[in-house]
């Protein structure tokens, strides 16, 4: 118990010493030197394409066409079953990626800087809302805007930020928390203010010739372009708090649209996996349940921190995605989520709350103790490859996962 | 198929999207909708409406800061209707003064971040959970009232033994009352504080006892329950013993009363040695037991009536016996008891047993025989015991559990009179002599027994006691000032019956 107190505590301690800076937005390629032609990086724990689900194989045959190793998606996707591609875990590269979240060599990606551990941690550029890859949108809409984040937005934005100190993360969250974002389906605040520190050096940087008015509109004009910051952020966090012996906290959640996987740090590199939930949630217009893939992504490490679901409290419009939906319940699942979790995070207050700090460093045995699970607000992905969004809500992470870590933990340490 | 779309534009108007897209889920789960959307028109809102047949050309020219209404019916005047609705949700977004949601601890650890002064913690879960739960508590140094029952005795004894050593006391399990610095817990009265405090392995002993107190005048210190077999060997009276330590040691307590099932003679000898050593007057009330040799400070009594007496200093003699209890002539002099409180009836057994009547009962005190023994005798029975409770309440909250067995008793003519006991209070049913009235006038009888009742409780009590009293007598029921009475008046009846029958 002792061993086990100190750990946890050494862990979230760690989990709270992170200083997650933006610093650069590079090719993935620079970044994650093991990454090759046809390899893809994707959400969740490992996976093959028989077992993917359907928004996962547009995205996979909509990255090959991108990337230049297949013709049109027909060809991608045989490719893709006679095993062309190379699938790999984000996680295994110090890289997440939200809903399908692939990441492919030429793709940029940010970079985040965890200043007081060293390590790096990374995340394409989001998309924006509507038909995107990480939805499974493939069409040639879709792989042009892929494009122009290649060409002009993401080498703009590495320019501005490698010409200054880069934008410091945990201040921006802290105050983000007090303008209503949690950093999973709401990223309002957080995009605002990361453009406002980016655009001086944008407009320093780079010309009206190389985009300037349409990357200050990308980003302008979308609510979640923060959400990627956020969860490299999570990954930069995280990454140093895996491996300590004799600690019960998770230091991934995360899910592939099939498989939701977690991980613990006393438990090393183990996946405790069981088959994703089903969001409960809000459709767009002409789409129900139905059409609805199950919870995908590894935008879950925002969780894993304690925010998303866990800062739901910042955000209460967002408790209206689920039942009786009273804006007033949001810091019910706040609140509640503070029983599965080792601490809070003094920086990180909601002001509703009597700046209570938010949950933060999930212990697999609170979670199994008390039959709580995780809450995760997530956005819902349409079943079939290509189409994209077609709502949002919230879900919990199956009590499974949590079950088996704790039996795999117990092992570990030797109590059976 | 010939669907009508009607769309309507407000200028900079802005809501948020999640309490639109409820919005638009409520309108278009009106009949007679094949699809609705409320929503900002940004571009691709605006192509999320295209694509669901949903936009004309009101809508296409909305911009990012409009708010889109856009509604697909079967008819025209379907979708308007709609329109004028979702307008109207629009302009009253929510009704004033909502109750809002409150957050309550699911765990332990929750509930003492939140009330970190606290220092007891009352467990009531199912039995298998109960010493879990209970270790986390005195862990965390917190005394504990386990209501939970259905707990192995040896694992009684290990969580005591452990909460001994951590300096923790352990009511339970299987506690079913407590006042503790004045709040009733789990089943218990609204009593005045005051001078006397009570240990008691059993619940409806604790309130009797309690509320005769208040009745008599007096007030209750604190009541400590310790769970019925906290004086079995295997425990070892860890918890009663640690009572009469914290009760010593109260300034407030000037007396202290036990009261308990009889004790197997080791363990009585180690309690009646604890309490030779205390520095205060105690009475003793072993329900059931015989004469015992008593320390000088000690005093055994053998009724909770008199336990309740002897604690304020009154005489024991105080029984008032009505003025005529008659059992009608078609009947004969046998008694039904039929207690919710298994203490009550051990009590009536006593004083059954002390007037030389023979007793038969599903729980026996030492000299009656149990309920299978065949042959004569008085039937007093503990309805409160598993037999009668499994899978259902415990009489005490549901007091149905006792409307056959009183329907029979009514009708079966070799019966004279029928016994009962009602307790209110916190915990209990909120109105069981209105219950109880109901069933007897329903199947009221010419010739039915007498109904001795009592009422355990106080007028402090949600139930008033007063008030229940009324509504018996207003049914025929003789009501009591104690158990013990109830009981008294009884035997006065039926030896008197036999005497006129002789």
């Amino acid at each position: 118990m002792k061993i086990i107190e100190d750990a946890n505590r050494e862990a979230l301690k760690r989990m709270l010493s992170g200083d997650p800076v933006l610093v650069d937005v590079i090719p993935a390629s620079a970044a994650i030197p093991e990454l090759k032609q046809r390899m893809i990086l994707h959400a969740g724990p490992p996976i093959g394409w028989d077992r993917l689900c359907g928004p996962m194989r547009g995205a996979v045959t909509g990255i090959a066409v991108f990337e230049g190793w297949a013709p049109d998606l027909e060809a991608a996707e045989n490719l893709a079953a006679d095993g062309a591609f190379e699938l790999h875990p984000n996680h295994h590269f110090d890289a997440v990626g939200p809903m399908t979240g692939l990441t492919t060599i030429s793709q940029p990606v940010m970079v985040i800087e965890n200043r007081t551990f060293g390590n790096r941690a990374y995340c394409a550029i989001n998309e924006g809302l509507g038909k995107v890859l990480r939805f499974g949108g493939n069409d040639e809409e879709v792989l042009d805007r892929l494009r122009w984040l290649r060409d002009v937005l993401g080498p703009a934005m590495g320019k501005a930020l490698r010409s200054g100190d880069g934008i410091p993360l945990k201040s921006l969250i802290a105050r983000g928390l007090t303008m209503g974002d949690e950093m999973h389906q709401r990223n309002v605040a957080c995009s605002g203010l990361t453009l406002r520190a980016l655009a001086p050096a944008l407009a320093t940087t780079t010309t009206s010739d190389d985009g300037l008015p349409e990357i200050l509109a990308f980003v302008g004009g979308n609510d979640q372009f923060f959400l990627n910051i956020a969860m490299a952020m999570g990954k930069a966090i995280m990454d140093p708090v895996r491996d300590i012996d004799g600690s019960t906290l998770v230091t991934a959640m995360s899910r592939n649209g099939t498989d939701f996987g977690i991980r613990v740090s006393g438990t090393g590199d183990t996946w405790f996996t069981a088959p994703v939930e089903m969001p409960e949630g809000l459709y767009f217009p002409g789409f129900t349940e139905s059409d609805a893939n199950p919870d995908m992504g590894d935008s879950t490490i925002v969780e894993t921190i304690g925010l998303g679901g866990f800062a739901m409290g910042a955000a209460p419009a967002v408790a209206g995605f689920v039942g009786a939906g009273a804006a007033s319940g949001a810091a019910v699942f706040t609140r509640t989520m503070g029983e599965i979790t080792f601490g809070e995070n003094p920086e990180w207050t909601i002001p509703a709350l009597d700046y209570l700090g938010v949950p933060t460093g999930i212990d697999i045995r609170l979670v199994v103790e008390t039959g709580l699970a995780p809450t995760i607000n997530t956005g819902i992905a349409h079943k079939e490859p290509g189409v994209g969004q077609v709502g949002a809500g919230v879900v919990r992470a199956p009590m499974s996962c949590f079950e088996q870590a704790l039996r795999g933990f117990a092992e570990r340490i030797g109590v059976s | 198929m010939n669907d009508v779309v009607v769309n309507k534009v407000r200028k900079g108007f802005y809501l948020d999207s999640v309490a639109l897209m409820r919005l638009s889920r409520k309108i278009a789960e009106k009949e007679g909708i094949r699809e609705a959307a409320l929503m900002m028109g940004t571009p691709q809102n605006r192509e999320i409406m295209t694509n669901a047949g949903l936009l004309e050309e009101a809508g296409r020219a909305a911009e990012g800061g409009d708010l889109v209404i856009a509604i697909r019916a079967i008819t025209r005047e379907t979708a308007e209707t709609a329109l004028i609705e979702s307008e109207s949700y629009l302009d009253q977004p929510m009704a004033a003064g909502g109750e809002g949601v409150a957050w309550r601890p699911r765990t332990l650890r929750a509930a003492v971040k939140s009330m970190p002064e606290a220092n007891l913690v009352l467990i009531s879960v199912p039995g298998d959970f109960a010493i879990a739960e209970a270790r986390k508590a005195i862990r965390r140094g917190l005394h504990t009232m386990i209501f939970s029952d259905n707990v192995p005795l040896e694992e009684e004894a290990a969580l005591k033994r452990e909460a001994r050593e951590l300096g923790c006391l352990v009511m339970g399990p299987d506690c079913g009352t407590a006042i503790i610095n004045g709040t009733p817990l789990a089943f218990a009265n609204s009593v005045p504080r005051g001078e006397i405090g009570i240990v008691g392995a059993s619940g409806t002993g604790t309130q009797e006892v309690t509320c005769l107190i208040a009745q008599y005048g007096g007030g209750i210190s604190q009541a400590i329950g310790v769970g019925g077999r906290d004086l079995k060997s295997e425990v070892g009276g860890i918890s009663t013993l640690m009572a009469l330590d914290a009760l010593e040691a109260d300034p407030k307590t000037k007396q202290v009363v036990l009261i308990s099932k009889p004790p197997p003679t080791e363990v009585a000898s180690r309690v009646l040695e604890r309490i030779a050593a205390c520095r205060k007057p105690v009475i003793i009330c072993f329900i059931g037991s015989g004469e015992l040799t008593m320390p000088t400070n000690a005093v055994q009594v053998y009724t909770l009536k008199d336990a309740a007496r002897k604690s304020l200093g009154l005489s024991l003699d105080g029984i008032e016996n009505p003025d005529s209890v008659r059992i009608g002539q078609a009947r004969r002099a046998c008694v039904h008891g039929l207690f919710s409180g298994g203490t009550l009836c051990a009590e009536a057994q006593v004083i059954f047993r002390a007037a030389g009547e023979i007793v038969r009962s599903n729980s026996p005190v030492p000299g009656a025989s149990p309920v299978n023994h065949s042959g004569e005798g008085h039937l007093l029975l503990d309805l409160g015991d598993d037999q009668y409770t499994l899978g259902k309440p415990h009489p005490m909250i549901d007091p149905t559990v006792r409307d056959e067995m009183l329907i029979n008793s009514v009708n079966d003519i070799t019966v004279g009179i029928i016994l009962v006991d009602l307790v209110i209070g916190y915990g209990a049913h909120e109105d069981p002599a209105g219950h109880f009235a109901k069933i007897l006038k329903a199947n009221a009888n010419n010739d039915q027994p007498i109904i001795l009742a009592s009422v355990t409780g106080t007028d402090r009590d949600p139930q008033n006691r007063t008030d229940q009293i009324a509504k018996l007598k207003s049914a025929g029921v003789l009501v009591a000032p104690t158990n013990a009475d109830a009981a008294n008046w009884a035997i006065t009846a039926i030896q008197s019956r036999r005497g006129e029958v002789h």
